[in-house]
């Protein structure tokens, strides 16, 4: 399992680092102090084609590959989860499933321009009674003429308020219970929906996540997305792609947050002697790295399961997922440690990245949801 | 509109190694850069392009490696790119580099040539001007912004320590720019793609330019190198704010203590 960085890979990085260094890292303290979506981190992003990445060219894309853009969310992690957040949400649950599943005349409407920020998207599947559960979806709708209309609400949805494009789940048909579920294409503006609540969060604090609230909102025939009935399908196989974003972004996290450390227990002198001189800094870092290696050859290996279409992909993505995002949580609360007192002050970017680092393992499927994937696959 | 920036690839340290035998730089091994003055000459290049439109083609002289500066180039925007490379170059001087590069120029339409000020590798700041001698060509060097309304006029604001000057100048002509005078724009997501799966860079050697061999490389750099090193950091100098007869005292005890007096 070598993975040797290609040349348009190291360029690729090369130029990553340059743009988060000057573009993202700045901001990742006031983006989280302020609760700010990072609206113009979100446009620079999309001005340097991230959202892009994987999308044929024929749409409006740049032809690269999961994982160019698995690098791309990483290495905005490191830095400020909140954007990672942004561009996660907007390309895997939005841009995704339009490609993957939309209609030719979908994919012309929506990709090129979701393609280049103009629009952003987001993804509605939780409800407040249906969130590993997917199946209790109360939001339901109903063909009427030409036009579905949508009842119901969706909760802790990303980009919320500043999204475009909503990929919504619905009830068509409540006795079919998981085949009875749709996916649709809303478009922000649509009479009979609006945005609800916002969350007040732990982490990824720029990131909006607000509550949708339908009603009698009617759309056109056509903006149903695959097939009727297919809609829990389309979400899982949307979450299996999601999955490998939120493990980059954990990995990222983790990253970021070491790479912090290490430099701090180069600099910080006790007892005469730089912190990075005691053998119990030394132990500690070497596991945090180690482990931090191990997760980052597991996304990468779902970056390219996701790319090369593998069939296993659930299972990789979910093991990807589990092991970044448990990762995230102890890489980051072991360094908000090793920083001491001031680790858990605001001054350093530990204390965030430990906040910031939670989430990974709720969103997208909890940690015990990706262990009943990986289970479902290994004990088939 | 076309335009030929001359861009050379950089070691990215203030620490370069030297090799002691010949007085030249050891590239090998450490990690390089687009000389940062280059890299505003191209993107001086390139918002000329994005406004006027023009085809930007982009000539280095170097090792294979340099290849890497040019892929960069094109990601960012270039259209074209020329690595110059050949072992009869190898060796060469500021005397040596600027004719190959004026042979290599000679092989091409372009309205004007925009180099770097000067490498943050050797600081001579020679090449742009002698370019422009070569090429019989008129030359504004210090250049820190260039303006074009469409008229075949360029104007071309010249900084130099104290003051600035605005000159006027027709195409074809020879710039120097400095590295502040923009903010290089970063390589795009779709450009690196392109840039490593579709374009391709022109190989030219010395054959291919027509070039005179005995004025090429190491036999053509009349230049002998007394002495390489690195630049020492300078310590910031000690201030003491002090009436006129206790200042003085200072200075003839510091000059006293170093042997001056």
């Amino acid at each position: 399992m070598g993975f040797e960085m290609t040349k348009e890979m190291i360029a690729f990085q090369k130029m990553l680092k340059a743009f988060v260094e000057n573009e993202v890292k700045p901001f990742a303290q006031e983006t989280d102090e302020e609760e700010k979506f990072p609206v113009e981190i979100a446009k620079k992003m999309g001005d340097l084609g991230f959202y892009k990445i994987v999308l044929p060219k024929e749409y409006g894309g740049a032809g690269g590959n999961y994982q160019m853009y698995s690098l791309a969310v990483s290495e905005v992690a490191k830095a400020c989860a909140t954007s990672s957040t942004v561009l996660s949400a907007h390309v895997s649950l939005c841009m995704a499933p339009i490609y993957e599943n939309g209609t030719e005349e979908q994919k012309r409407k929506y990709l090129p321009k979701l393609a280049t920020g103009e629009w952003l998207g987001a993804f509605g599947l939780t409800e407040p009674n249906a969130g590993s559960d997917a199946a209790g979806q109360q939001t339901f709708a109903v063909l009427d003429g030409d036009e579905w209309v949508l009842n119901g609400s969706k909760i802790f949805i990303t980009n919320a308020g500043y999204a475009h494009v909503y990929i919504i789940f619905a009830m068509t048909n409540k006795s079919l219970g998981l085949k009875g579920i749709s996916a649709f294409i809303v478009e922000d503006g649509t009479p009979g929906f609006t945005i609800g609540k916002k969350e007040l969060k732990m982490g990824i604090r720029g990131s909006s996540t607000c509550e949708l609230i339908f009603e009698n909102c009617r759309i056109p025939k056509d903006n149903i997305l695959g097939q009727e009935g297919k809609g829990f399908v389309i979400a899982m196989k949307t979450l299996d792609g999601g999955r490998v974003g939120i493990a980059s972004q954990a990995l990222g996290i983790a990253q970021g947050a070491l790479e912090e450390t290490i430099k701090y227990t180069k600099e910080r002198k006790q007892f005469k002697k730089t912190i990075a001189s005691f053998q119990n800094t030394q132990f500690r870092i070497a596991d945090l790295f180690t482990r931090v290696e191990a997760a980052r050859l597991l996304v990468e290996d779902a970056a390219i399961a996701k790319e090369t279409k593998r069939k296993d992909l659930s299972m990789r993505a979910a093991m990807a997922k589990l092991y970044a995002a448990e990762t995230a949580m102890e890489v980051t609360t072991k360094c908000v440690q090793m920083f001491g007192g001031y680790g858990y002050t605001r001054e350093y970017p530990v204390e965030r990245m430990m906040r910031d680092a939670k989430i990974t393992e709720i969103y997208e499927g909890t940690s015990e949801v990706q262990r009943m994937v990986i289970a479902g696959s290994v004990l088939r | 509109m076309k335009i030929v920036v001359c861009l050379k690839q950089v070691p990215d340290t203030t620490e370069i190694k030297i090799d002691p035998v010949k007085g030249t730089l050891i590239r090998e091994g450490v990690p390089s850069i687009i000389n940062p003055d280059d890299k505003a000459g191209l993107e001086a290049a390139l918002t000329m392009k994005d406004k006027h439109g023009a085809e930007v083609i982009v000539l280095s002289m170097g090792p294979m490696q340099a290849e890497e500066a040019l892929r960069e180039a094109l990601a960012m925007g270039a259209d074209r790119a020329i690595l110059l490379s050949d072992f009869k170059f190898a060796g060469a001087d500021t005397l040596a580099t600027s004719t190959a590069l004026s042979y290599a120029l000679k092989q091409l339409d372009y309205d004007f040539v925009i180099t770097g000020r000067q490498a943050i590798d050797g600081d001579t700041a020679q090449v742009g001007p002698e370019l422009a001698e070569f090429l019989d060509l008129p030359q504004i060097t210090y250049a820190a912004g260039i303006d074009y309304k469409g008229d075949g006029v360029f104007h071309v604001t010249r900084k130099v320590e104290d003051r600035s000057y605005v000159l006027k100048v027709k195409a074809p002509f020879v710039m120097t720019v400095l590295s502040d005078m923009n903010k290089p724009r970063y390589m795009s997501v779709p450009g690196i793609i392109e840039a490593y799966r579709e374009k391709k860079i022109d190989l030219w050697t010395a054959d291919t330019i027509k070039a005179d061999p005995a004025r090429l490389g190491l036999k053509g750099s009349p230049t002998k190198v007394k002495e390489s090193f690195a630049k020492a950091l300078k310590q910031p100098g000690q201030l003491y704010e002090v009436d006129p007869q206790e200042a003085t005292k200072i200075i003839l005890d510091k000059l006293l203590e170093k042997f001056v007096l």
